[in-house]
């Protein structure tokens, strides 16, 4: 399956989902920058491997576990001190344009 | 709004339980509600870089009852990362199972008999509680919002159904079954006003017989009665769109309990793409068989078992009001054990169901054998219903007691039963021709005849006993 | 300078101080620090305090740990309590973790002292430490080029002389590839052998933490040190760390070596070729048996791993959106502000690699990159697998090249990602592999070897990893 060429306007969309702000000089870099390694991708999506099974992780591991026993949370007031911004115990942030999806 | 006439209502549910865990799903922060902000958190569920999940073992042993008690087969499972950006979620991902959730493909008897599918309960974690200010407490209009992240990474299983329910009774009985069971089993504390259970609904509607039409989700729906507004709410709304010509927007609404309406959620500029991708901090969940086997052989009698319990027991319908009270508040092994020690079964139901479980938490306390006596002395007719709710106020205030030395003491002295016939015979002879109209078929002399004879008793005779004694006198 | 097992032993014998030791490497790092920018933070009064903290033990009659006094940079994307810690990006700066990841709670148990957050390529993308927010590290043996990457601050502390011993990371060779181009030793363990937790994440599937150092021995001693079961690491293997040190000296006889070719032919240059080639004679004359191995999926590893490693960090990296800590830059409203934050807190490699990760994940995508990746993976480790049927180890160049020049290949990200393309393999397999310096380039700049091993094969790694020390040619520097 051959994917089409990146386009200006996908990488556009993807940094919108990345929340990055892209000059149009840099969207123009980076179009051709990403290109290039998907183009040098190629080898890899050019494989007939369907009947492959995937692997996401090296190790062969399953279940591991804790007991559900409470252990010390952070002190609060140094939680706080790293923040930007603070009010009332409690993170602020601007404006939330909408409901979580 | 327009009436469903000729519409077909299609509701499915997706229930967030937040399991009642000791800590958080990830981490060994406290899994608690209502502590001061931002006090329950740590590297973890903070989302600190760095940081790594590990697994609750107790939210897995959860979730496997949860997927045992609504017939579910126990998968291999993994965890997969949801990606995209909120305030509320410290990574700026939610770590979900997604392709390979723990439970699949179960099912939920209502009451009446009608099953509902359950098509899978998976485990994922909670997200932190946002405040908006500056707009009324809504997100729209709201200045900025700040954020807690106590609840951050709180163990939480989504269930899941089909979209199998016609009416919104249907989904609300679903509910309060659902809920029902996830108390009995341990893995909730069933408190949908704390938000630790959420019912999110699809809505559709369709012409009998039709595909399945356009569906919107509801969001935001915290009581049961909320619940069934909402979806008659949407279910109208939709109606009202088809009926303008209008298609019906696939989106997420959220509801408006304080306006009774449904609202549109974020608009959508984009399409959400999630990016799902198998989470590698993480390792699968493969419960071998013996775990599941221990899972399914330790489960407790759940909310329908003990209704068909306490029903024949009391001789009742398992669906009747009486039955699913009882069972709902706890209180079904009082009346149960009652039967036992030879009580009789309707009175120690109705008893149960009613002055019991208006003091509920009082009820479940109540000594079983004291429950038991009272409902002999009242069912024996040595105590009239009346004298037997007064006596049972006592003994619930005190948690026991013996009810004959109450009763007495409150000189609610038995009845002979030779003296109420006595007494009877002596009002019928007084009133010759009204017994008269009784014997020939009046039906108001019933009533009559049965004040006559408690006026003469002093409302001591017990009721039921003064109806069979004058029916057999009269004949009828 | 002494090496770590030498420091370790004389101070626990009390023949020289902590203090002492840790004194004379901090001197050592002010002289050439300004020089080659190896640190974001030189850490003198903590270090000074810890050491006095050993001399105290030792004078007690304590037993201050395996690594009694030694001098040890970690690099910036490890979590040290309350000492600022910023990956070399702008995105961290000032930010001051609340707790220590498992790694230096091991080291400073074991009685190292940590004297230093060493530079890299933010966030650990790179190979030339020129990613830097904070400005490139340079190489020792020669300041006009790069000490590699990203561990190259690690590499140069080490190369230089401020510490006997260094952590890195090591995704697609960030530990290997920097070692080889400053001359130093650096390992990459197992996947799984040495905790995660509190190392920032890059690409959570492929990242290990593991030591420089100037010795096989040196580092088969931090490994010890650091590695070994970790509850709060989920993906960490049960058991104890790999006991590495008792192989040291077995020798290599009768091991089957196996150089592979996929890793030796095209893209290496001729005289990188020639040392690993004498590094193989050498092994032959120990009494080893040398043959060519092949593992051809090794050729699609570098397009696997720049989808794979890119998707993993898009996520990764998402936390870091101006609310909880670090860099904020407002807005009107949070999707603004998430965007001001992120495009100014993080460089243009960053960027590329999230949005390239961001691609390789998102609909329509998926399956023709990420999930292609994924089988590639697959195929790697059956590769190796075949070979571990033949070989007890495997060989080849660490990096293509000696260190090369400052810029020589900023402008076209493809360039610098060959690089990685010997050392990724064992990054996809979760392999470990050590880098050991083995005479100069043409250039006279060292030239690493590379002994590849199967999971948890790290005793016999090392056992080779030493024999090829005892024949290098003695080190340039």
């Amino acid at each position: 399956m051959a994917v089409a060429q990146l386009t200006r306007e996908e990488v556009a969309h993807v940094a919108r989902l990345a929340r990055l702000e892209l000059s149009e000089d840099e969207l123009d870099t980076f179009t051709g920058q990403l290109a290039d390694v998907l183009d040098h991708a190629a080898d890899v999506e050019a494989l007939e491997i369907d009947d492959v099974p995937p692997t996401a992780h090296p190790l062969p591991l399953v279940n591991v576990l804790r007991e559900d026993v409470v252990m010390p949370s952070l002190d609060r007031v140094e939680v706080l001190a790293a923040a930007p911004h603070v009010e009332d115990g409690r993170f602020v942030v601007p404006r939330i344009l909408g409901e979580a999806p | 709004m327009s009436k469903l006439d000729g519409w077909e209502l299609v509701v499915g549910l997706e229930v967030h339980c937040e399991l009642r865990t000791a800590t958080k799903l990830f981490c060994g922060c406290p899994n608690m509600f209502g502590d001061v902000p931002n006090t329950n958190v740590c590297p973890v569920c903070l989302g600190l870089p760095g940081s790594l999940p590990v697994i609750n073992r107790q939210a897995v042993e959860l979730a496997m009852r949860i997927g045992a008690a609504l017939n579910c087969s126990i998968e291999p499972s993994t965890f997969h990362r949801k990606n995209y950006f909120y305030p509320d979620m410290p990574k700026d991902y939610q770590v979900s199972q997604y392709d390979e959730p723990i439970n699949v493909g179960g099912y939920l008897e209502l009451p009446d008999g009608f099953r509902v599918g359950i098509e899978r309960a998976h485990m994922e974690e909670d997200t932190g509680k946002t405040v908006h200010l500056g707009g009324q407490g809504r997100i729209h209009g709201s200045s900025h919002s700040l954020v807690d992240y106590n609840r951050s990474g709180v163990p939480l299983v989504e269930i899941v159904s089909a979209p199998d329910m016609r009416t919104s009774e249907q989904a609300r009985a679903y509910v309060a079954e659902l809920r029902a069971i996830l108390v009995a089993i341990g893995a909730s504390d069933g408190r949908m006003e704390e938000g630790s259970l959420r019912a999110d609904a699809n809505v559709s509607v369709r012409r009998p017989g039709e595909p399945l039409g356009t569906r919107c989700e509801i969001k935001n729906v915290n009581s049961l009665r909320s619940l069934g507004r909402a979806i008659e709410y949407e279910a109208a709304r939709q109606v009202d769109l088809i009926d303008a010509g209008e298609k019906v927007q696939q989106q997420t609404r959220h509801w408006d309990d304080a306006n009774g309406r449904t609202i549109t959620g974020r608009t959508k500029e984009e399409a959400e793409d999630y990016r799902y991708f198998l989470e590698p901090d993480l390792v699968p969940l493969a419960p071998d068989a013996g775990w599941v086997e221990r899972v399914r052989s330790a489960l407790p009698a759940l909310p329908a078992a003990r209704r068909q319990r306490v029903a024949s027991a009391a001789g009742a319908e398992p669906a009747s009001q009486a039955v699913v009270t009882v069972v709902d508040l706890e209180l079904d092994d009082l009346v149960c054990a009652a039967v036992a020690a030879g009580a009789d079964g309707r009175t120690a139901l109705a008893r149960a169901s009613n002055e019991v479980a208006a003091n509920a938490d009082a009820g479940r306390r109540l000594d079983a054998g004291a429950f038991a006596d009272l409902v002999k002395l009242e069912a024996g007719g040595a105590l009239t219903a009346t004298q037997a709710k007064t006596v049972l106020g006592e003994l619930l205030e005190a948690g026991g007691g013996d009810p004959a030395t109450i009763a007495a003491a409150r000189g609610f002295e038995a009845m002979d039963v030779s003296a109420l016939d006595a007494t009877i015979d002596e009002i019928i002879a007084a009133n010759s021709d009204e017994w008269a109209r009784y014997c020939e078929g009046d039906s108001k002399m019933q009533g009559f005849f049965v004040g006559l004879v408690m006026k003469a008793t002093q409302g001591k005779a017990d009721g039921k006993a003064v109806n069979a004694a004058l029916r057999e006198r009269g004949g009828r | 300078m002494s090496t770590a097992l030498e420091i370790a032993a004389a101070v626990r014998a009390g023949t020289t101080t902590a203090r002492k030791v840790v004194e004379e490497h901090l001197a050592v790092a002010s002289a050439r620090e300004g020089e080659l920018h190896a640190c974001n933070l030189l850490m003198t009064d903590d270090a000074l305090a810890a050491a006095d903290a050993v001399d105290e033990a030792v004078a007690r009659g304590d037993d201050p740990g395996p690594l009694a006094g030694v001098p040890i940079a970690l690099k910036d994307n490890m979590c040290t309590r309350g000492v600022p810690t910023t990956c070399s990006s702008k995105i961290l700066e000032g930010w001051t973790p609340p707790y220590n990841a498992t790694v230096v709670d091991r080291l400073r148990a074991a009685g190292a002292i940590v004297i230093a957050k060493t530079n890299l390529d933010e966030f650990a993308m790179g190979s030339s430490t020129e990613n830097s927010a904070f400005g490139p590290t340079r190489n020792p043996h020669d300041p006009s080029r790069v000490p590699g990457g990203s561990s190259g601050g690690s590499a140069a502390a080490v190369a230089a002389g401020y510490a006997p011993l260094a952590l890195g990371s090591d995704t697609g060779g960030s530990i290997r590839q920097p070692a080889a181009l400053c001359g130093v030793v650096g390992m990459k363990p197992t996947y799984g052998a040495v905790s995660r937790y509190g190392l920032i994440a890059f690409a959570s599937s492929l990242d290990q933490i593991g030591p420089f150092a100037t010795t096989v021995a040196d580092a088969a001693a931090l490994l010890e040190v650091i590695g070994g079961h970790d509850p709060l690491d989920t993906t960490s293997i049960a058991g104890p760390a790999p006991a590495v040190t008792a192989e040291l000296g077995r020798g290599v006889e009768g091991l089957r070596v196996g150089v592979v070719q996929e890793l030796s032919g095209e893209g290496i240059d001729p005289d990188v070729a020639a040392r690993v080639g004498e590094a193989s004679d050498a092994l032959t004359a120990a009494g080893a048996k040398v043959e060519d191995a092949s593992v051809p999926a090794c050729t699609f590893g570098l397009s696997a791993y720049y989808l794979i490693a890119p998707a993993e960090a898009s996520s990764n990296l998402a936390r870091f959106d101006g609310v909880r800590y670090g860099l904020r830059v407002d807005g009107e409203d949070i999707t603004e502000m998430y965007n001001r934050t992120r495009t100014a807190g993080f460089g243009a490699e960053v960027k590329r690699r999230i949005m390239l990760g961001t691609y390789a994940l998102s609909a329509g995508y998926y399956d023709a990159y990420y999930g292609k990746a994924l089988k590639v993976r697959t195929l790697i480790a059956r590769d190796f697998a075949a070979a571990y049927e033949q070989f007890d180890v495997l060989i080849s160049p660490t990096a293509p090249t000696t260190a090369f020049a400052f810029g020589a290949k900023t402008e076209n990200p493809l360039s610098m990602y060959l690089s990685d393309v010997c050392t990724i393999p064992s990054n996809l397999a979760g392999h470990p592999a050590i880098s050991g310096p083995f005479g100069t380039g043409d250039d006279g700049l060292p030239v690493g070897v590379q002994v590849l091993a199967p999971a948890l094969g790290e005793p016999v790694m090392f056992r080779v990893a030493a024999a090829i020390e005892a024949a290098a040619p003695r080190s340039a520097s």
